[in-house]
């Protein structure tokens, strides 16, 4: 965390209060409104934005574009990255683009596979991965330097995340692993996939707390609240990477239709009540997946509205 | 060695329908360890050829041959007496065989018999997987002996991804993670200290993305 940025995201992490993220999925189509009404409903509930890179490899309105309206409404972005669609002279170039306007956040990804998407008869980048992306951004912004050799002086002062997926493969360890290489290559903030078996990642923070991994990287909690059974099973079945336990899926699924919703946010509130008091655990992720109108509900019913004002 | 497999028959009759004198031309190297386009594969398929000329009625003659290798001049020189007795060649070697042929004998038309698939090993009987992507510059060496730019679906230096799940990538539960494998590999080998230093960008300048490549052995030229 050491290398200070003008993010607000960075400042209200380290005034100690928990930060709170969302997110906002870009349209399908060149209906850039859409973004700024989806910025406006949550805007006074989080602390920044992020906007997705066509998330699913699913072709949408660019993540840049979309970070650079929010930002001309006044709202603090963060800037999502894939290196999925991109090799290093364009991820650089969008970063340079990016902070002329005054981003100051990054969440740096390798993406998912376009097999996914809309697309999967594509070709796929991958020049550089999600953790070559933060040593690029690094570069950039602490060395004044582009990869190819290029050195300048207007730099990105980029407040750096990453993911973390502690529910993927093989194992903990491994998880915890590629973390630590995270942390090495120079990544300040993790914004975690969403969180549904608690076990482990009570487990995964306690190895990151165990090396003290959570003193160099602030760990922001991931939260997606299940709409109903339906979204749970199909989290549980078909998305990569997500642990959905099976009592996740009764309890939404035991409850009628009409409050499955309700349900959902219950156990999202609970979620983070109790992740409130894990050690290392420095603010949530809200993932409100098409469902941005319920970010104000979470965040008042766990106790974290209104946000905190900083100077500056 | 390369791995190819056989064309539909469809697309080759939709090639080859037009012409009278065609002649199938396999290949004794990869594809014939491959079982796609040596002589036993050129037979067979000049004769589905010969069936579907007389099924629709037309005088055509097929004939079927196969070359020691079609990446070397001195084998495909192996055509030179008999090639202009052939309106078309439906070539059977991989995709250099087939352009080799057609630069030696510009003046013929060469059909693809095959489709040209990836560099790999028999992994079973009937069963190729891919191994290399010749990126020009080997990294065996840090990854346990094995390769992440073949073997990740998104040939990551610093795997494994967030959709590796139980073993198996996120593309498809059919392909075994690679990162999963190379982790377990640098842990069997005592290696895993190797894990979390991060891999810097790769020089891709020796892949494919350096342009059309070439290697000279002045030591071997004559």
């Amino acid at each position: 965390m050491s290398v200070q940025t003008p993010s607000k995201l960075q400042k209200m992490i380290q005034s100690g209060n928990f930060a709170i993220t969302s997110e906002v999925g870009p349209p399908r189509s060149a209906d850039g409104v859409i973004i700024e009404e989806k910025g406006r409903l949550i805007q006074d509930y989080v602390d920044a934005i992020n906007v997705t890179d066509n998330q699913t490899s699913v072709c949408r309105l660019c993540s840049l574009a979309a970070v650079i309206r929010l930002k001309l409404m006044g709202l603090e972005p963060v800037l999502q990255m894939t290196t999925r669609d991109r090799n290093r002279i364009a991820l650089q170039s969008d970063v340079l683009g990016a902070a002329s306007f005054g981003i100051h956040n990054i969440l740096c990804l390798t993406g998912d596979h376009q097999h996914f998407g809309d697309h999967p008869k594509a070709v796929n980048v991958f020049d550089l991965d999600s953790i070559q992306l933060i040593q690029t951004v690094k570069i950039m912004r602490d060395e004044g330097r582009l990869l190819g050799g290029h050195e300048f002086h207007v730099k990105p002062e980029m407040f750096i995340g990453a993911a973390a997926n502690p529910f993927a493969g093989p194992n903990l360890e491994i998880r915890v692993a590629r973390l630590a290489k995270k942390v090495n290559a120079g990544v300040q903030f993790i914004q975690t996939q969403c969180i549904y078996n608690m076990d482990t990642f009570r487990e995964f923070m306690k190895m990151v707390v165990d090396r003290g991994m959570h003193e160099k990287v602030a760990i922001l909690a991931g939260i997606t609240p299940m709409k109903n059974v339906g979204m749970a099973r199909y989290m549980q079945k078909r998305v990569p990477g997500i642990d959905v336990p099976e009592e996740v899926v009764k309890r939404i699924g035991g409850v009628p239709k009409e409050k499955q919703a309700d349900e959902g946010i219950n156990l999202a509130v609970e979620q983070m009540e109790e992740l409130k008091g894990m050690e290392g655990v420095r603010g949530f992720h809200i993932m409100a997946i098409e469902w941005e109108e319920k970010v104000p509900e979470i965040v008042q019913r766990v106790g974290l509205y209104p946000r905190p004002k900083l100077d500056g | 060695m390369i791995k190819a497999v056989g064309k539909p028959l469809e697309e080759v009759i939709g090639m080859v329908e037009n012409f009278r004198k065609i002649l199938v031309a396999g290949c004794d190297g990869c594809v014939t360890v491959c079982e796609a386009g040596g002589l036993k594969e050129a037979k067979t398929l000049a004769s589905a050829l010969r069936l579907y000329f007389t099924q629709a009625g037309k005088a055509a003659q097929v004939d079927e041959t196969s070359l020691t290798r079609q990446c070397e001049p001195e084998y495909l020189a192996q055509l030179r007496d008999n090639i202009d007795g052939y309106d078309a060649v439906v070539s059977m070697a991989c995709g250099c065989g087939v352009q080799f042929l057609a630069e030696m004998y510009d003046k013929k038309i060469v059909f693809p018999g095959v489709d040209t698939c990836f560099m790999g090993v028999n992994e079973e009987r009937g069963l190729f997987t891919e191994r290399c992507q010749a990126c020009g510059r080997c990294i065996l060496a840090e990854t346990g002996g094995i390769c992440p730019i073949a073997r990740c679906s998104k040939r990551m230096l610093n795997g494994p991804c967030g959709g590796s799940e139980k073993g198996k990538c996120e593309v498809s539960s059919e392909i075994p993670c690679g990162w999963e494998l190379i982790y377990q590999r640098l842990k069997t080998l005592g290696q895993l200290d190797r894990f979390e230093n991060p891999v810097e960008p790769k020089d891709w300048t020796t892949s494919r993305d350096g342009g059309v490549r070439k290697i000279v052995r002045e030591d071997l030229r004559i």
